[in-house]
């Protein structure tokens, strides 16, 4: 049921990303192959673009074609440096994943037990003055962060790479010709995903704080209380769980602004990610790769949220036994 | 002598409760929920505190077990468990008691448990809380605990949730939760309201039994007179935050002197009553708490009210039998009350017939 949905929300993001190289004005081998078009290896470019996309054939053709293609794994290519989009993705796509997932982590991290701690003290001067910078970080745009990370921590400071990138354990993973290394890979990272996690936090804190002061009213807080448990253990083991509802919803929400989020962050950082490598065929105006590179962040996006489906069942068992009562 | 386990050789009654006042601070003013409760409860006991919603029992229960949230509590009198004073103490400082020496069930067993953790985890938790004990053998005890509560299949029952179970069920689960760790006093908060009628008697039949075999006090709270009628030994009728009449339980039910009380009783569901409707219900509603009125709180409401009623609150008084104490200048069933009942039913017929003839002047 739920994979009908993902391959449903798939196929649109899919066709949206078709229509869209379709609808911009002009010839798209002009715009594909600007500079090129006299000479005799230029002709046979054309040729390539024009059977590739099957521009001589009827639209529904193309739009078949390319449907058929994109289920077999054939995303198109940069038709300037004639690059397969999937050999851009298999040095793009593991940055940019570990630097989301990082960043993610790195913010939950510091966002729960702020979340925690400002709903157990809500009201009191810790908790305004903990809201109150966590909003500050909120307002301070990332490009901005970045910047300040990377001169005074990396360039001035010397203490982590001011720019750069060094593969990690993902890398390997997705292309086998790159070597990991895990210790510079997290120095690396430590600056960009700080920089990306950062106006996360304050966002998580809010919502988990509210959630939790909700729950902390709740009777069977008082029955824990009552049964004579430490605070500790009623925040983190009774309070908690009932209250990452709506938190594991707005992360799974937020991938779609840490996509957007990492590529500043890759540029500023120069790694060489999706974010960097939607830049470059951006600015090329090489749709198709384009296209695909979007197509690909969209299906993470959605498998992303697909997970955190899966997650809500693990958080609450009243969702998991509904669910498995349908 | 803060200290609940060097307090076992304690002589004196298990709670003494004086003059416990319970206000909230709200933006409408004083909420006056308890306003100056005594009793006493000695082991082994029972005392039913009884009165309509909104009086002030939970509030009371809370207050005692020092259970309320403190932003805006304003918390007065003495609350003497085994001799130690409870009022002054911190939560932190109450967690020596709370569980080991004090457990509560609430009145929603639907809430009143973690929807989102085992109840295994939810027994257990509390034994190793209060007891040395490993894992497997804290389970183990959990599940004797549930036995002992009489819940069918108790081993799966512990790996089960809350939302699996039913209500009478989860009031059972509670039960044991509150039993865990060996408490000598047992607050039960309306533990069968929210249960059919079907499971009430046998809920409230195990908690007498488990109370007789750990030789547990207990304050169960209600607001139905029938439900402590065969279970306390003496019962507190609340009224607008203060006990209006205090008495053994067979003395109550012989010798009622606040028409309150009587009212109470009046409006006890009879469940030989097919449509379970109450044969009547008190008219008017329960004074505001945070302006009362300013003589016998229930004046407004009463059959009995006489003009010195509205103007000054009686005292508790005692009366003839020993432990039997109310607060009423015209009380049931003496000769000033009966005449003062008789004046009313003539001022009222007074007052219908007046009306009847402005009927009939009109028409
Ligand atoms: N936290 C609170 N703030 C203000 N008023 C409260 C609070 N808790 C209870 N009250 C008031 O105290 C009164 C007694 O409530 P309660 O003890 O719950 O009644 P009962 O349990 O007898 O039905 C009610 O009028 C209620 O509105
Ligand atoms: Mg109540």
């Amino acid at each position: 049921m739920r994979v009908v949905q993902f391959v449903v929300v798939l196929w649109l993001v899919a066709t949206f990303t078709f229509a869209l190289i379709r609808i911009i004005p002009g010839d798209p081998i002009d715009i594909l192959l600007p500079t090129q078009k006299s000479n005799l290896q230029a002709k046979a470019k054309v040729k390539e673009v024009k059977e590739d996309l099957g521009l001589d054939k009827s639209i529904f053709t193309q739009y078949v074609n390319y449907l058929g293609d994109v289920v077999t794994g054939d995303l198109g290519k940069d038709y300037g440096s004639g690059r397969p989009v999937t050999d851009i993705l298999k040095k793009a796509l593991p940055v940019s994943l570990q630097l989301m997932l990082y960043a993610q982590i790195l913010a939950l991290a510091i966002a729960i037990p702020l979340g925690v701690f400002t709903a157990y003290r809500a009201g009191t001067r810790a908790d305004r003055a903990l809201n109150a910078t966590a909003f500050g970080f909120l307002a301070m745009p990332n490009f901005v962060l970045g910047l300040l990370l990377s001169f005074i921590i990396g360039a001035e400071l010397k203490w982590l790479p001011s720019v750069g990138y060094t593969p990690g354990w993902l890398d390997p993973i997705f292309d086998s010709s790159r070597t990991g290394n895990f210790g510079d890979h997290i120095q690396s990272m430590i600056l960009p995903s700080l920089t990306l996690a950062v106006g996360q936090i304050a966002v998580y804190m809010r919502l988990l704080r509210s959630d939790m002061i909700a729950t902390l009213q709740e009777n069977f807080i008082t029955m824990a209380r009552s049964k004579g448990l430490s605070d500790r253990r009623i925040l983190w083991r009774h309070a908690l769980r009932p209250s990452s509802i709506t938190l594991l919803t707005v992360a799974g929400l937020n991938v779609g602004t840490l996509i957007g989020g990492a590529v500043v962050v890759e540029v500023i950082f120069n790694m060489g990610g999706m974010g960097k490598a939607i830049v470059i065929e951006l600015n090329e105006k090489q749709y198709v790769a384009l296209q695909s590179l979007i197509l690909v962040m969209a299906a993470l996006f959605v498998l992303v949220n697909f997970l955190v489906d899966v997650l809500y069942a693990i958080v609450d068992p009243r969702i998991r036994h509904a669910r498995a009562a349908h | 002598m803060t200290d609940a386990r060097f307090a076992a050789e304690y002589e004196g009654p298990l709670l003494e409760v004086s003059d416990v006042k319970t206000y909230f601070e709200t933006d409408r003013g004083l909420v006056r929920s308890v306003d100056g409760v005594s009793f006493t409860l000695e082991r082994g006991k029972t005392i039913g505190i009884v009165g309509e919603s909104g009086c002030g029992k939970t509030v009371l229960s809370r207050s005692i077990m020092g259970l309320l949230p403190r932003r805006g509590l304003v918390r007065q009198g003495s609350i003497r468990f085994e001799g130690n004073e409870l009022i002054h103490l911190t939560p932190k400082e109450m967690r020596a008691y709370w569980g080991s020496q004090l457990a509560m069930i609430f009145q929603d067993p639907m809430t009143s448990l973690n929807p989102v953790m085992k109840i295994g985890k939810q027994i257990t938790e509390s034994i190793r809380e209060h007891l040395d004990v490993d894992k497997d053998f804290a389970y183990e005890l959990a599940e004797n605990l549930l036995r002992s509560v009489r819940i069918p299949e108790p081993a799966r029952r512990l790996r089960e949730y809350p939302h699996q179970l039913s209500g009478g069920m989860r009031q059972r689960v509670c039960i044991a939760v509150a039993l865990a760790a060996g408490p000598k006093l047992l607050f039960a908060d309306e533990p069968t309201t929210a249960l059919d009628v079907t499971v009430q008697a046998q809920v409230l039949d195990l908690m007498a039994q488990q109370q007789s075999e750990r030789f547990m006090a207990m304050v169960l709270i209600t607001h139905d007179l029938g439900v402590v009628a065969g279970r306390a030994d003496e019962i507190a009728v609340m009224y607008a935050g203060r006990i209006v009449e205090k008495a053994p339980t067979s003395v109550l039910f012989r010798d009622m002197k606040m028409p309150y009380t009587q009212a109470l009783l009046s409006s006890i569901p009879k469940l030989a009553d097919e449509s379970h409707v109450r044969l009547a219900t008190i008219p008017g509603r329960p004074p505001d708490l945070v302006n009362p009125p300013k003589g016998c709180k229930f004046a407004p409401r009463c059959a009995y009210v006489q003009d010195r009623c509205k103007e000054e609150e009686p005292p508790l008084t005692p009366s003839t039998s020993p432990g039997h104490e109310f607060r009423c200048w015209f009380p049931v069933g003496t000769p000033e009350g009966e005449a003062a009942l008789e004046r009313n039913k003539q001022k009222g017929l007074r007052a219908t017939e007046a009306l009847v003839a402005a009927d009939t002047v009109e028409t």
